[in-house]
């Protein structure tokens, strides 16, 4: 009985182990250079449409939302203070540092993660990429690397996006809506937003979220099993990990960053 | 292959995602494009620097005119050292300049007021790079002035 789990445990262990060097060889594959004959800037564009142009309408009518309730939230708690004028210190820190980079890239995972996810599998299991590499195509090459790297440009262009209209909505409850000064909103950000401190940062937070989603969401797909339930559990794993990844790893850059 | 309408999407959704990003960089952060700014650094001794934080304001006349990039204790005498970089912009402030701790408003951040001082005609008295001003005067801290005003209060 006790060994029976013992032998359960370690079979997990070495699942996870060898799905884990399965990713990093996927990874090594995808990113080592391609031979002759294979154009990746073409391929890079289909998906960059499918990654990023389809992500942006989500990312943006999110990003202003987010930013009006910042912004409402933040009057009610900083009119008690008298300190309404901060208001744009308020918000576009919070987008900037944490909201920016941390809920683009949950909707990215939900929105194009799963996609690609769902898109990977059902090539294996229709045996696309087994016909793929009969041609003596590299898979790797062809489907994976392209949309690693559209990821990978895709994910801080909308969380900048996602931060600017997110600002704008801020502006545009507290500003036009509330009565803030415009002057005010904007010089109290101006002084308080700090191009490396905050921008960088901010960037260089979805630039390690891009690299996670895609890379869990390829993974999952080009791992899944060949049957629609694989497809169904692969797609769900890909949503809930990468989501996880990003809130952990939100944390500890977070504390690394302004700790 | 690819078609034409993908190709100008992805080339809008390019331009739009770099727009954001020089809108958040001259917008929101300020950022001033080109050159970074030369500046000299000059110190002061103080008593007490009360809140000061590195990248405080250095202001003359309510004019940015450098920051605060240390402060440190020196060990002899036990005072702490605040060590200034001007913007190179500004480098005809005389000797007998002195600086003060100030608040901007009654709980506001704390910076520097740089009041600049008489130009001696005799002396080339410039502050140059590394100079200590030796005229400083201290932050207030509330704490003082209540125990002080109590103080005051039990003498009469």
């Amino acid at each position: 009985m006790l060994s029976n789990s013992i032998v359960a445990l370690g079979q997990q262990g070495l699942a996870y182990m060898a799905g884990a060097g399965r990713a990093g060889l996927l990874l090594l594959g995808a990113l080592k250079p391609a031979g002759r004959g294979t154009k990746l800037l073409p391929l890079i564009i289909k998906q960059l449409y499918v990654v990023g142009v389809q992500s942006l309408v989500i990312i943006v009518v999110s990003g202003l939302f987010i930013g009006m309730v910042l912004s409402l939230q933040g009057y009610t708690i900083l009119v008690g203070y008298g300190a309404e004028q901060s208001l744009g210190q308020m918000v576009a820190l919070s987008l900037l540092r944490e909201l920016g980079p941390v809920v683009s890239a949950l909707l990215f995972a939900g929105r194009a993660g799963s996609a690609l996810t769902a898109e990977i599998g059902l090539m294996k299991a229709t045996e696309q990429l087994s016909s793929l590499e009969m041609m003596a195509i590299d898979p790797l090459h062809q489907i994976i690397a392209p949309r690693f790297w559209a990821g990978i440009i895709s994910l801080p262009l909308l969380a900048a996006i996602f931060s600017a209209v997110g600002i704008l909505g801020g502006h545009l409850v507290g500003v036009d809506w509330l009565g803030v000064d415009t002057g005010a909103f904007w010089a109290i950000m101006q002084s308080s937003v700090e191009w490396s401190e905050d921008i960088v940062n901010g960037a260089i937070k979805s630039l390690v979220f891009a690299v996670v989603i895609t890379w869990i969401a390829l993974h999952k797909g080009y791992d899944a099993q060949p049957t629609s339930e694989g497809i169904s559990k692969a797609t769900t794993a890909t949503v809930v990990q990468s989501s996880l990844a990003i809130l952990g790893l939100d944390f500890v850059m977070t504390a690394l960053m302004f700790g | 292959m690819i078609s034409r309408k993908i190709e100008v999407m992805v080339g809008g959704f390019l331009l739009l995602g770099i727009a954001a990003i020089l809108m958040l960089m001259l917008k929101v952060a300020d950022h001033q494009m080109g050159g970074s700014e030369t500046s000299y650094r000059l110190y002061a001794k103080f008593d007490n620097v009360g809140g000061l934080k590195v990248r405080s304001a250095i202001k003359v006349g309510g004019v940015v005119v450098g920051r605060v990039t240390d402060i440190s204790l020196d060990n002899e005498d036990f005072s702490p050292v605040v060590t200034m970089d001007i913007s190179s912009e500004f480098n005809q402030f005389p000797e007998t300049s002195s600086v003060a701790i100030l608040t901007s408003g009654l709980l506001g951040e704390q910076f520097i007021g740089l009041t600049p001082g008489f130009i001696d005609e005799e002396e080339n008295t410039i502050l140059a790079a590394g100079d200590h001003i030796e005229d400083t005067r201290s932050a207030m801290v509330l704490e003082d002035l209540i125990g002080q005003f109590l103080y005051g209060n039990n003498d009469e």
